[in-house]
Parts: structure tokens; C-alpha cells; sequence
């Protein structure tokens, strides 16, 4: 079978698991995206923080922090997938835990990845905004917590691409979650991983399916986070 | 006690001089209005007084407490308007009753405070609307809406009607008076506009080149000026 026809089928298989209802894609999928969506989510929560306060606060070594910060970016996965495998692994620091293998090892390793994206972002949309911006929160005497809340508002377009790009990496990493996943069918078999399963069974039309629901996936995503950022751009612009 | 003592403030930006010593007082309720060209250091001075800024020497008292340029407690009692306001991305209600709620005002307050600054700056019909979408003049009246709301009792403004209409230059002058009048808000009003300095001001300060070349009553100051300088610039033979 050629290449061309091998798409196609992969596309019909698609669709039938699409519309079967099939439990076990149900659970790769599912799995997928409560991984990759709990790690965008923590790597939000703690890269949105430490990037307004690095963008805000004038400190010895702040060009450094933050080309740091702009070079973890582009972590390989399998990297982050080695240093996490070996921080969980039953002699390493962290064995005690007992989380190798498990969704948790999965979230934590993708958290890694997403974290530095957010953060980064999160550092230029804030250094971005205007002089003026800060020069009135001051003068209007905003109390530390309102002026975060009020400037964080204000980089929010930035802030939701720092988000997209969070769960794109995510969602289309393989790396990282084999090594600390496993690959274990039924508990933490992942889109990606199952993919590269199915790839090296010789099963491409199957293989093929599961990139076309990784992508609808995705697209599902993304096109939520879009809408949230067109709105916020017309507001600005109208 | 004078309200407001600027004591031979001096300031520069990379060894050109922005300020040179300059020295004046005014009361508490006074209406001054700082002229001079483009470049002659008034939104400098502004800034170090609105402890946006630091001085390089010398210091500025309010009610006899030296303002540092770091957050000092004054400046809660003071409100600034900038020449090119930057609005929040919210409503105009918002942008306005952000000032209270950074004083830790809430509820009824708030309500009350809000009503009364939009109906005085003519805002009510744009409350809902996202401040991004304003014209320039709308955008001045919410600007002087949130640094009026919370009754400073020092109001600094900073060209605040250059590139307005008419119409929105009447309503912030009008605001401006009663302000000073009604409320007792000192105002210190920087502009280039001499007609407008003497609509408005009971005093005038003559800034040229970082000096304070001329300071009184607005009468003796357009009438019967002490320094030529000053007498050129009423003149409009000053060219800059």
C-alpha cells in the first residue's frame, strides 16, 4: 500500500473511530488532554507569577534570569523525560514517591516544558507595555496586588498565546511522556505515544487516525483560546 | 505653613538641565499655573512633585513633609493627569472607580462617588463603553474623573487640554474651577496656552529652560511682568 492510500485510509479509520465510540481511544484521548491541559494549567499558575514579578522587579542579574528563562523555551522533551525519569526512578531523589509510570510523572514532565513558555511570554508582554501604564498605576497609588491584577489585564492577549503555545507544545510532545509514562495501555497510553506505538506496529492507517483526533483536539483547544484572544483584541481596537 | 514648598529643585537628564534650583510656594486652595515653552522642565516639575520622579537636589514639602519620589504617604492625596491619558482596558465606570478601589472604598461609596463624577464631567451615557474606544477629549474627562473622584487635595495636571475641542476644553476648565472653588482642591495646571493660563490661574509660574524666571499673582504677571523674558513670552515674540 503507497503512502497516499494509507492517509486515506487513515482519514476513513478516523472517522469510524470517531463515530464507534471506540472505549480504548476513548481513554488514550482523554488521557491526553487531562495531561496536557493540567500541565498547561500548573505550568500557568506558577509561570505567571514568577514572570510578572521578574518583568517587574529591577534586580542584579535580571538579563540573565531571563535569557535563562527564553533558552528553557526550547527544552528538548526528551531531555526533560531523562532528568524527570531520573529524579522518580526507584534510586533517585525522588523514588520514594513512587510515581514513575503514572499520569502524575506525565503532568509533572510536561509541566517542565510548559512552564519556561509561559514565563517567558508572560516576562516580554509585561516589559511591553507601556511606561506610561505603570507611571499612572503609581500615581494613582495602586496598592501592589490591584496594580498585578490591573497590568496582568492589560497583557492579556499575550498572556493567552504564552497559554497557546503552553498547550501546543504539550499535547504534541511524545518525548518526555514515554520516558516517565511508560506507554501503559489503559493508564497512561497518551495520543502521542500511541501514535508512535502504532507507527512502529506497521499499523499506519490506525497511527494516521489517532494524529487526525491529536489535531481535531488541538484545533478544539486552540480555537477557545483564539476566540478569548480576538475578544480581547477587538475590545482593544474598536 | 505653606501647602506646597518646592525648595531649589534642581534636576537633570543625562548633564542636560531639566530643572535649575527652582524655588516657589503656594497656599492651600491656590490655582497656579506653571507656563513656559516646550522643554522648559513643567512636566519635570510636575513629576517630582507627584513623586513620579526624583530630585537631584533640593526638595519639595507637602504640608511641611518632604515627598521623596518613592510611594509617599501624601500621595494618596494627590491626583494626576497626564497629557496623553493612558486608560485601563475596562469600562469608563471602571477606569474611574479603580482609584477608589485602591483606596480600599467599596459598596455605597463607591456608588455615590461615581454618580456625582459622571454626571459632572457629562460621562453617564458612556459608563458601559470600553475606555479604549474613546476620542481624545472623552478620554481627558475620564481621566480627570479618576483623579477627581477621590477628592485629592492636590490636583496636578499636565497639558491636560492640548489637541482638545472646545467643547471638551470648556467642561475641564469648568471642572477645574469649581474644583478649586467648591472643594477647596489645590490645583497646579501646566500648560503652553497663555490664554488659558490667565482664564484659569490666580497664580503664574514662568518656567524658561529648567529656571524659574517669573512667579506671582496672575494680574501682575500679565499685567505688569518683572523679568523682560516674561514679557516676550506673553507677547508670543518668544520663538520655540
Amino acid at each position: 500500500m503507497g503512502g497516499f492510500e494509507i492517509i486515506v485510509e487513515g482519514f476513513t479509520r478516523a472517522l469510524q473511530i470517531l463515530f464507534s465510540g471506540d472505549q480504548e481511544i476513548l481513554g488514550i484521548t482523554l488521557l491526553s488532554l487531562r495531561v496536557s491541559l493540567t500541565a498547561t494549567l500548573l505550568g500557568a499558575a506558577f509561570g505567571i507569577p514568577l514572570g510578572f514579578w521578574v518583568a517587574r522587579k529591577d534586580f542584579h542579574g535580571k538579563s540573565v534570569v531571563t535569557a535563562v528563562i527564553n533558552t528553557l523555551m526550547g527544552l528538548p522533551p526528551v531531555v526533560v523525560g531523562l532528568v524527570v525519569y531520573l529524579f522518580l526512578s526507584s534510586s533517585g531523589p525522588l523514588g520514594f514517591l513512587r510515581l514513575l509510570y503514572t499520569p502524575e510523572a506525565m503532568i509533572i514532565a510536561q509541566m517542565i516544558l510548559t512552564f519556561p513558555i509561559i514565563c517567558g511570554i508572560t516576562i516580554s508582554s509585561i516589559l511591553s507595555l507601556s511606561p506610561k501604564l505603570k507611571d499612572t498605576l503609581a500615581s494613582l497609588s495602586a496598592p501592589h496586588l490591584w496594580e498585578a491584577r490591573v497590568l496582568l489585564n492589560e497583557s492579556k492577549l499575550g498572556l493567552i498565546t504564552a497559554i497557546i503555545a503552553a498547550f501546543g507544545a504539550a499535547i504534541s510532545e511524545v518525548g518526555a511522556i514515554m520516558m516517565v509514562g511508560g506507554n501503559l495501555l489503559g493508564y497512561t497510553r497518551a495520543l502521542t505515544t500511541a501514535i508512535m506505538l502504532y507507527t512502529n506496529m506497521g499499523e499506519f492507517a490506525t497511527a494516521i487516525a489517532l494524529g487526525i483526533i491529536l489535531l481535531l483536539i488541538a484545533f478544539s483547544v486552540n480555537l477557545f483560546l483564539t476566540y478569548l484572544q480576538m475578544r480581547s483584541r477587538v475590545r482593544r481596537t474598536t | 505653613m505653606s501647602f506646597l514648598e518646592c525648595r531649589a529643585v534642581s534636576k537633570s537628564y543625562d548633564g542636560k538641565h531639566a530643572l535649575k534650583g527652582v524655588t516657589f510656594e503656594i497656599k492651600d486652595g491656590d490655582l497656579l499655573s506653571v507656563v513656559g515653552p516646550s522643554g522648559s522642565g513643567k512636566t519635570t516639575l510636575l513629576r517630582i512633585i507627584d513623586g513620579l520622579e526624583k530630585a537631584d537636589s533640593g526638595e519639595v514639602l507637602l504640608k511641611g513633609k518632604t515627598i521623596f519620589g518613592e510611594p509617599f504617604p501624601h500621595r494618596k492625596m494627590i491626583g494626576m493627569v497626564f497629557q496623553n491619558p493612558v486608560l485601563f482596558n475596562t469600562t469608563v465606570f471602571n477606569n474611574i472607580a479603580y482609584s477608589l478601589k485602591f483606596r480600599g472604598e467599596e459598596g455605597e461609596t463607591i456608588k455615590k462617588r461615581m454618580d456625582g463624577m459622571l454626571r459632572l464631567l457629562r460621562l453617564h451615557d458612556l459608563r458601559g463603553r470600553n475606555a479604549l474606544t474613546l476620542s481624545g477629549g472623552e478620554a481627558q474627562r475620564v481621566a480627570l474623573a479618576r483623579s477627581l473622584v477621590y477628592d485629592p487635595d492636590l490636583l496636578l495636571l499636565d497639558e491636560p487640554t492640548a489637541n482638545l475641542d472646545p467643547y471638551n476644553v470648556s467642561i475641564i476648565e469648568e471642572v477645574l474651577q469649581r474644583s478649586n472653588r467648591e472643594r477647596g482642591t489645590t490645583v497646579i495646571v501646566v500648560t503652553h496656552n497663555i490664554f488659558q493660563a490667565k482664564r484659569l490661574a490666580r497664580k503664574v509660574a514662568f518656567l524658561l529652560e529648567g529656571e524659574l524666571v517669573e512667579f506671582g499673582d496672575s494680574t501682575a504677571f500679565f499685567e505688569s511682568p518683572r523679568d523682560p523674558r516674561t514679557l516676550s513670552f506673553i507677547r508670543g515674540e518668544m520663538v520655540y
